[in-house]
């Protein structure tokens, strides 16, 4: 990897030099009822309008990869005979300037499982090939986990990674497109006071983090406390509306419909993002439901994200952004649930 | 100058370790229902060929693999191939009305053009049950991908020995293929049948699928453990029973295999909708062995 230090005030010229391209950056959306400052991803037309201060965001890049509707196919329908179209919806470069890691290791896993499979889902693989990510260093939140999830750092996925030093901007180059585009600035090598600088502040960013997930063994523990009565109590409370699925940055279950248009001359094939906490996630034709109650689904939802995963990739399907502990409506928590899973409740307060 | 380059979404990397490359994700072979035979008051028999003469010869599949049928504008949904797979892309599914598409293909005509894809999952493996015993056991709808291994096995009849087919259902109307069994049973085939209630007309056994498995396990004198593979299908309730009561015969685990049934809306490893933990039935099942059942969570 190489690393350059840039002025800060070079920034808006990095800015400028790549705003032909499509913009998408943290910008601020107002204010929530508790007085925290919103911020969401969204097209750029200013560098005013870049946060990258931002502290999270409510949605993560999902919806530029994934978004929550797509149109897989579409149909002519004429005399019996149809015939299908199919548009990646693929048309343009995105640059994303200022990404947390956990973002950037979300769209990681999600490769694992729609890029690198057996068959590759080239609505999202196109979209993702035709991302240039700059990362931004963070201050972890109360409720950041990545920590635990391994996920604080990320060690590939981006173009380049920006580390606020104060003065100056530390930036790991991890493309050659990237390494171009910072040659149309002045940049310089690391010296030894920046290397103490950038050490200080991981190591400063390190001690902020307060929340953590114990994940040791977590695997065997899911399996052995599989009919543990906390999940019923964790079901009691969940309300299967599916936010958490809506805002986590891995969650990418989807459902299709297929929708015939008034004039009966075309049809179109639609994916919608689904959750497995609706009621519907696995009933089969003949109103069989496989996960019927709001317990079994949510068990589901953190056994396949802590065990299921872990066992086919070797890594959580979990970034610990927090982000489903925040929109969740009755309060549940990953943290909350993984302690209480474990017997650890007691220990938290 | 600074307008990044648009990369190419078709890699060249890979491409010939896949299934399919990206463009042809989402793809389907125009097919033609063929002919419509209804089975029973609910479901029918659909004979589907792919209209492509080359498309439809390199239509390859183990038996218990399933397609994915589409109908434009109406729906997708997986269906067991019920054919032999020496027919290729000259496919049998038998359907039950139940669902919105399965309602729509209730009411189409002969001639109607389907969508397929396909196969997807993985089969029966028949060929490593060549030499030994085979027992099929279904119950009701499970005939269906039970079928398919069961052509596989017959034509090659010499290859395997004893062969027995236990089959359940709740009424005697609800028999499925009833106008091949006499043809089975010519290929020296135990086939027994058994239904939970009985009618005018009825003379055969009436109760549950495990007296039958009973009689024919202390035929064997209470020990499977011998050259003998087992194929289960039906719905939920009947696996556990029915398996147990192999394995209590000493039958091993990785010598049964089910092919369980789940709401799939992509067939290609990607929806989530068919997971048991983080299985997908449509990638590593339909079919599984009782090991790999046992070590998931929520299967059966």
């Amino acid at each position: 990897m190489l690393f350059r230090v840039f002025a800060r005030k070079e920034l808006e010229t990095l800015y400028e030099i790549l705003a032909v391209n499509h913009m998408v950056g943290p910008v601020s959306r107002g204010m929530s009822k508790e007085g925290r400052e919103l911020y969401a991803f969204d097209y750029l037309y200013d560098f005013q309008d870049l946060r990258l201060d931002f502290t999270t965001t409510t949605h993560s890049l999902k919806p530029f990869v994934l978004p929550f509707q797509e149109t897989l196919s579409s149909f002519t329908v004429e005399d019996g005979k149809w015939e299908k179209y199919v548009d990646l919806n693929i048309y343009k470069q995105h640059v994303f300037f200022g990404v947390h890691a956990c973002d950037i290791n979300a769209l990681n896993k999600l490769d694992k499982v729609l890029s690198e499979q057996l068959y590759p889902d080239p609505f999202y693989t196109g979209k993702r090939r035709n991302m240039f990510i700059i990362g931004i260093g963070c201050h972890p939140q109360p409720f950041c986990f990545c920590r635990s999830m391994g996920t604080d750092t990320v060690l590939h996925g981006f173009d380049m990674f920006l580390t606020d030093l104060g003065d100056s901007y530390f930036v790991e180059i991890q493309s050659a497109r990237a390494w171009d585009i910072l040659q149309q600035i002045p940049t310089a090598e690391p010296d030894e006071e920046d290397h103490r600088r950038f050490v200080e502040s991981v190591e400063t960013r390190n001690r902020e983090f307060s929340c953590h997930v114990d994940t040791s063994d977590l695997t065997k523990i899911l399996d052995l406390e599989f009919q543990s009565p906390v999940w019923e109590e964790w079901g009691g409370q969940c309300l299967s509306c599916g936010t958490c699925a809506n805002v986590c940055p891995t969650c990418y279950c989807y459902g299709v419909r297929e929708h015939v248009d008034l004039d009966l001359q075309s049809a179109s094939k639609i994916r919608r993002l689904y959750s497995c906490n609706l009621i519907d996630f696995a009933e089969v034709a003949g109103g069989h439901n496989f996960r019927p109650d709001s317990s079994s689904r949510l068990k589901y939802r953190y056994y396949h994200k802590h065990r299921g995963f872990q066992e086919a990739y070797e890594e959580p399907l979990c970034v610990g952004c927090g982000r489903c502990g925040q929109a969740c409506l009755a309060g549940i928590t990953v943290p909350d649930v993984i302690a209480s899973v474990r017997g650890q409740e007691e220990q938290d307060e | 100058m600074n307008k990044l380059e648009f990369v190419d979404v078709m890699p060249s990397q890979g491409r010939f370790t896949r299934k399919t490359d990206l463009t042809s994700f989402e793809y389907s072979y125009q097919a033609e229902i063929t002919s419509v035979y209804p089975l029973t008051a609910t479901e029918k028999l659909y004979q589907i060929r792919i209209i492509d003469p080359d498309l439809r010869q390199s239509f390859n599949f183990q038996p218990g693999q399933f397609v994915m049928l589409e109908l434009p504008g109406i729906g997708e949904g997986p269906f067991s191939i019920s054919s032999s797979p020496t027919r290729h892309g000259d496919i049998e599914l038998c359907i039950r009305a139940v669902g919105n598409l399965t309602h729509f293909l209730d009411r189409v005509p002969r001639g109607t053009v389907v969508g397929i894809s396909g196969p997807f999952g993985r089969g029966f493996p028949v060929e490593e049950m060549e030499g030994s015993d085979i027992l099929l056991i279904a119950g009701g709808l499970g005939i269906v991908p039970l079928r398919a291994p069961l052509f596989a096995v017959l034509e090659n009849r010499s290859r395997y020995k004893c062969i027995d087919i236990i089959y359940g259902a709740r009424k005697p109307s609800e028999l499925l293929f009833t106008y091949q069994h006499q043809m089975w049973r010519q290929f020296d085939i135990n086939l027994d049948i058994i239904v939970d209630e009985g009618d005018a007309e009825w003379t055969g056994p009436v109760g549950r699928i495990t007296e039958i498995l009973e009689k024919r396990i202390e035929q064997s004198k209470g020990d499977l453990s011998r050259k003998t593979f087992a194929i289960v299908c039906g719905p939920p309730v009947m696996f556990k029973f029915v398996c147990n009561m192999l394995i209590e015969a000493g039958l091993p685990m990785q010598k049964i295999f089910v092919s369980l049934e789940r709401r799939m809306h992509c067939g290609r490893g990607k929806c989530c909708r068919c997971n048991i933990g983080a299985t997908y039935t449509c990638l590593s099942g339909p079919v599984f062995d009782y090991w790999e059942v046992m070590n998931m969570k929520e299967a059966i």
